[in-house]
């Protein structure tokens, strides 16, 4: 049980986000402007940054909604995401992401740990400046919506099938519409 | 130099911002509905805890800009300093120590937070609402931390600087349209 009155069967964030729909709007609006677009990263490769950070950040609710919206994204292929956040750099990630991925890692960790070296890698990989740019912010960010969802000691299933359906509506729709209904 | 080709003169957050104004936008408002928004924690108290998690995440421009701004909230320069070193002993209430608790959880982790925990900002009265937004101010600021320092943003030295942001965070809060402050050392 959450350690505040969220309404009842209401997992993960859906459940603060209904507690306190002030802070929800700008939230949504926020995971919308970052991950739901194609601009640079496409919608795959964000998720997979998103879904990398829960993971580092040992977020059950996170990394299974990311991770199936992910999945959404790169053409249903499941073990291709699954590889990407378990062990990046075996993966099948363009060297791009890898180098991509190994900033978030370090800013997981701590601001300061991203160094020049791995700013260099990224750009030797073809990395843009807006590339760089959302990495970090997508990976500060997930350190944020992870501390919440976790520190808040929300309900997190184990329920594959819910993050399926909850991956599924959001890999369609985005972040901005109503949650689909789920039976916990 | 920052990782990225930031407006020159634009210091900390305040390039970043205006380097990706879409996704600055929700940043913005969530931080103006979280920070000046309505809350029985007041700005004063939610500044506290953004300066204290600054602190415990080293962020040295987070740090000094809200510092700057708590100060002028709680319109005493001594209190901030009491709370990082140590803020059993600061000269604030119990329940607000308890709250700093779970706010230093939230800095290292979502998980570090215990039952035990709540439980002691509830019994010094802390209701729901207080405590989601300390864990909410919190995670924000760990977010922000890392936004600063992942793209090495240009930290100023001058504290004139931080006084300025500062009286801009009161007066205007965070989603003033004036133009940032542009500042040279």
């Amino acid at each position: 049980m959450s350690y505040i009155s969220v309404p009842e069967g209401q997992p993960g964030i859906r459940g603060l986000m209904m507690f306190r729909p002030e802070t929800a709007k700008a939230l949504n609006l926020l995971v919308e402007e970052l991950l739901q677009i194609d601009n640079g990263l496409s919608k795959g490769e964000r998720e997979i940054i998103a879904t990398y950070i829960s993971t580092l950040n040992d977020c059950l609710y996170c990394r299974s909604v990311h991770g199936a919206i992910a999945k959404y994204h790169c053409e249903g292929d499941e073990k291709f995401v699954l590889d990407a956040v378990t062990a990046p750099e075996n993966s099948q990630l363009s060297a791009k992401m890898k180098s991509l991925l190994a900033i978030a890692k370090e800013v997981q960790k701590h601001g300061q740990n991203v160094k020049q070296s791995h700013i260099d890698e990224a750009r030797n990989n073809g990395a843009t400046d807006l590339e760089l740019h959302d990495t970090v912010l997508i990976a500060a960010a997930f350190c944020m919506f992870n501390r919440y969802v976790d520190g808040l000691g929300t309900i997190q299933p184990t329920d594959k099938s819910i993050y399926d359906s909850i991956g599924k509506q959001r890999s369609e729709e985005g972040y901005l519409t109503k949650p689909v209904v789920i039976k916990l | 130099m920052a990782h990225i080709p930031i407006r020159e003169g634009l210091a900390g957050i305040t390039g970043l911002l205006e380097y990706r104004l879409d996704s600055a936008k929700p940043i913005r408002e969530l931080t103006q509905t979280l920070m000046r928004g309505d809350s029985p924690l007041s700005f004063a108290e939610r500044e506290l805890i953004a300066t204290y998690v600054s602190f415990l995440n080293e962020c040295t421009f987070c740090t000094k800009a809200h510092e700057a701004t708590a100060q002028v909230l709680f319109e005493d320069d001594t209190i901030i300093d009491s709370v990082k070193w140590n803020f059993n002993k600061a000269p604030i209430s119990d329940k607000l120590k308890s709250l700093l608790i779970i706010a230093q959880k939230i800095q290292q982790s979502g998980k570090s937070v215990t039952v035990n925990d709540i439980e002691l900002s509830k019994n010094f009265g802390a209701t729901d609402i207080e405590i989601h937004d300390t864990v909410l101010i919190s995670s924000l600021f760990c977010l922000y931390n890392r936004y600063v320092d992942g793209l090495a943003s240009w930290t100023p030295e001058d504290d004139g600087f931080y006084k300025k942001l500062a009286e801009r965070l009161v007066s205007q809060g965070y989603t003033g349209t004036t133009e940032p402050i542009v500042h040279s050392e």
